[in-house]
């Protein structure tokens, strides 16, 4: 069968290695290349070596203090996110009336796009505001806060749902026999149902994490970066590199690639953890 | 005596679960509120209900819709998505089942640069990918179906040979001995069977496409706008923002997404749930 198989390749794959190709091998290989030149359209790229990783970090802040912000409302998002999403599963899995329709309410948030998501916050965060005579971009922190509001009502109910396939798939018998030995709720939650869920655990925090780390369309929308690009996150300052004005491509380039490497180390991190937790349980 | 506390636990946990449900829908309901009322007053009393005095009925729908075009834009978005994952799903089965049976050493090697292209982040590409696009004038509608089919490959190719592998290959190579052509194969037999996957596959694509903003902005943003980047349009340059169009728009785009939810929403939660293990 392989061999008949072989011969169809321009109908099997060709069409999907062609756009593949076109879409992101070649933008790929070119990317890495054009992070070591000097240029403004592909075609006039020159070879500069490590420049434009230098100029990343010493033309302005703009860089350090976009890495920053990014980790903070990362380690702050995933914490609340998680915890929340938690204690909604462990609510939403008792015997309780209406749990379909509270799980249906709590996941919705997550099939709305960024930039609605955070055009809606806008509004609420400065009606807020309003009675405090600011605004949403006068301060920092306002954007800050704002943003996990904005995160956690859009992932709550995202991992939520994660969490309660794992707790569902803790086999019911464990609890009710250590409920007969006399075992405490919060000793059958740290003994029995944490360890048993702790795969969807680890898929979880990563998603967050990921996800919050990579944010664009919700932190373009919701503040744009103001107040003078202190709420500016990484992806959006990348933006703001090659788009901003013209003659730092390169340096938007280089930007990127060292956002990729960031992103890729994590991705890295949640297979070995995977990796390592499959071959325990084998 | 434990079953009691346990009810009245049940009780407690349901009227914080009804409190926090609606505290959930409050931001749509406070946004679908002022879509009613007249742009200077949503900055300053967002939490009120329309008044006689601030009431102004459908003018900000009406504005809105002429101002951002807003039915073209759905069109667009509509065209783009229902193309791209039609394409995406067709061909990423295709390449998926084709990748998992023909074992080499290419194959091997293409599916890891699949899988692999998953954990770039769209920063990483952008520029160079405009840029090929624009010299290959796939910077059309139709073009950026090619554009998502590449872009959106990785994911879906990976997801599909999960499923292939744990597929009996006993029946594909009967029905190939019974005389079936490989595509044949694929098309009666195969693809019946991958249909769960499929169906995945297409929501994960479906809510990425739908929503996306960057990629059509900086592809196609220009001629065609899309719903994402009609909406940013809105808010202009410089200046104070239309709220009342505004509001109105963001209703009209959270619409679609309600509709979707409530008649596919079981396929919705499995396809999230496969979606974030394998990925």
């Amino acid at each position: 069968m392989e061999k008949t198989l072989k011969k169809y390749f321009p109908i099997f794959v060709l069409p999907t290695l062609i756009a593949f190709t076109i879409a992101f091998i070649i933008p790929f290989i070119l990317g890495v290349y054009l992070s070591f030149c000097d240029f403004n359209t592909v075609t006039n790229a020159k070879f500069i070596g490590f420049g434009n990783y230098s100029k990343a970090f010493s033309i302005n802040r703009e860089f350090i203090n976009a890495l920053w912000f990014t980790i903070k409302f990362t380690i702050i998002s995933v914490t609340t996110i998680n915890i929340f999403a938690f204690l909604l599963a462990l609510s939403l899995t008792r015997e309780i009336k209406g749990t379909n329709i509270f799980r249906t309410i709590f996941f919705m948030p997550n099939l709305i796009g960024g930039i609605v998501l955070g055009y809606i916050w806008q509004l609420i965060i400065n009606g807020i505001l309003y009675k405090f005579e600011v605004t949403l971009t006068f301060n920092a922190k306002y954007g800050f806060w704002g943003l996990v509001a904005l995160m956690n009502w859009q992932l709550i109910g995202y991992m939520m749902i994660i969490y309660i396939a794992g707790i569902q798939n803790v086999p019911e018998d464990l609890i009710e026999a250590a409920k007969i030995d006399g075992a405490t709720p919060v000793q059958i939650l740290k003994k029995i149902i944490i360890p048993m869920v702790m795969p969807s655990i680890t898929i979880c925090l990563f998603l967050t994490l990921s996800n919050s780390f990579k944010l664009f369309d919700q932190n373009l929308a919701l503040t744009a970066g103001a107040p003078s690009k202190k709420t500016t996150m990484l992806a959006l300052d990348i933006y703001n590199t090659f788009y901003g004005r013209s003659g730092f491509e390169g340096v938007g380039q280089a930007k990127a690639v060292i956002f990729f490497i960031l992103v890729a180390a994590i991705a890295i991190t949640q297979l070995v953890i995977t990796r390592k937790k499959e071959v325990e349980s084998e | 005596m434990n079953k009691k506390i346990d009810s009245r636990n049940n009780l407690v946990i349901m009227i914080i679960m009804i409190v926090l449900s609606v505290a959930f829908l409050i931001p749509i309901l406070i946004v679908f509120m002022n879509s009613f009322k007249g742009k200077l007053y949503i900055s300053d009393t967002p939490f009120k209900l329309p008044s006689k005095t601030t009431f102004v009925g459908l003018n900000n729908y009406i504005e809105g819709i002429v101002k951002i075009g807003f039915f073209k834009s759905f069109g667009w978005s509509l065209f783009i998505t229902i193309f791209s994952v039609a394409a995406i799903v067709f061909f990423t089965s295709m390449t998926g089942w084709w990748l998992t049976r023909v074992k080499t050493k290419f194959t091997t090697a293409l599916y890891y640069m699949f899988a692999f292209s998953m954990i770039v982040p769209f920063q990483m590409v952008m520029f160079p990918m405009v840029k090929v696009s624009n010299m290959l004038h796939l910077d059309n509608p139709f073009g950026i179906i090619v554009i998502y089919l590449g872009f959106g490959a990785g994911l879906s190719v990976f997801m599909f040979c999960g499923f292939v592998k744990s597929l009996p290959i006993e029946v594909e190579e009967s029905a190939m001995i019974d005389g079936c052509t490989p595509i044949l194969t694929f098309f009666k037999v195969v693809l019946p069977i991958l249909k769960p996957t499929a169906i995945t596959v297409a929501i994960l694509n479906t809510m990425w496409i739908w929503n996306d903003y960057l990629l059509p902005y900086l592809l196609i943003g220009n001629n065609y706008k899309t719903i994402p980047i009609a909406i940013q349009y809105l808010k202009g340059g410089y200046g104070a923002i239309d709220m009342g169009a505004m509001m109105a728009m963001l209703v009209l785009a959270i619409i679609p997404i309600i509709v979707f939810y409530m008649l596919c929403q079981k396929h919705i939660v499995k396809g999230v749930i496969s979606g974030a293990v394998k990925g």
